[in-house]
């Protein structure tokens, strides 16, 4: 074997060395996306989980209007902190629709007199199948639906205070 | 110290019982084992190192009350798969398509497997001439 090739190993072994480091200062994104980014809504009829708001079905969402379906549940601590963020949305005029994953109705009362109210429907989930039936991952996460019920985009976890005006600049400019 | 037992933690589940069809067999036994083979594999999108037949997550046990309803329902475990594969991805499935991401992974050991030959067969060829 010429002297050259009694360096391959070492280089190789270099190599791996490399990748392994880049690995552990970077690494990769482990956030399960929706594949329904940009299809329609699938079908869904889900019974309202409070008596004062509708439930959800996919009717409400090709009217023409572009509207968030926001993921949530009492029981969810993140969700607690995205609340503040949904009241401002609403307050732009941002329609919000839900769905509550595994939940109660006193819970969710109690969750909204808490947290502030920004739902214009809620829908009730006993066992997540919306949630399955979305490509969706966990509790909080918010879709947002253009006007003729497609999915446009997914925002996996909270939405955060910096998120909140490019959100609502995307759901001014859907049709 | 005795204060920690007083205090209560935080859990990030809901306190509804599981799906109907989380943890129990369906009545059919060949059914019950179609449902089986499908579930262990099928990744458990919270836990992902798991499987849903492994995992206790509430995600994973409505994942299983799924699968289990719709075996029930008359689908076939690829016809269930293949739903689920167009809302996850196949990041779903333990057990990805051949693709352009996958192809490494199957061609890699082949190509190691006739480097090894072409080595062997190099040194082979050396002691003989000796």
């Amino acid at each position: 074997m010429s002297a050259r090739l009694i360096w391959i190993p070492f280089v190789v072994a270099l190599a791996l060395l490399g990748l392994i480091a880049w690995g552990l200062y970077k690494p990769a994104d482990r956030t399960v996306r929706s594949a329904l980014v940009g299809q329609t809504l699938p079908a869904f009829d889900l019974p309202p989980i409070v008596p004062t708001k509708p439930g959800l079905a996919t009717a409400r969402f090709a009217t023409g209007k572009p509207r968030l379906l926001n993921v949530f549940a009492s029981w969810c601590i993140p969700c607690v902190a995205e609340a503040p963020q949904l009241l401002r949305l609403k307050q732009a005029g941002v329609v919000i629709d839900a769905v509550a994953i595994r939940d109660t109705p006193a819970a969710i009362r109690d969750f909204l007199a808490r947290n502030g109210d920004p739902y214009a429907a809620i829908g009730d989930d006993q066992t997540s199948s919306l949630q399955l039936a979305l490509g969706s991952s966990g509790v909080p996460e918010t879709f947002v639906i253009d006007g003729r019920g497609r999915i446009v985009q997914q925002h996996v976890g909270d939405i955060r205070e910096d998120e909140v005006p490019g959100l609502i600049a995307l759901v001014r400019g859907l049709k | 110290m005795l204060l920690l037992l007083f205090i209560s933690p935080a859990f990030a589940d809901s306190s509804l019982p599981p799906a109907p069809l989380a943890n129990v067999q369906l009545k059919d036994p060949a059914k019950e084992a179609q449902a089986q083979a499908l579930m262990a594999t099928l990744r458990c999108v919270v836990c992902q190192g798991q499987s849903i037949a492994d995992s206790n997550a509430e995600m994973a046990s409505d994942m299983r009350s799924l699968v289990r309803t719709r075996i029930e329902g008359g689908q076939s475990p690829a016809q269930i798969r293949d739903w689920l594969i167009a809302r996850y991805g196949d990041y779903i499935s333990y057990d990805p398509p051949f693709s352009a991401l996958t192809a490494p992974l199957w061609i890699t050991p082949l190509v190691l497997l006739a480097l090894g030959a072409w080595l062997a067969r190099a040194s082979f060829k050396r002691r003989g001439a000796r």
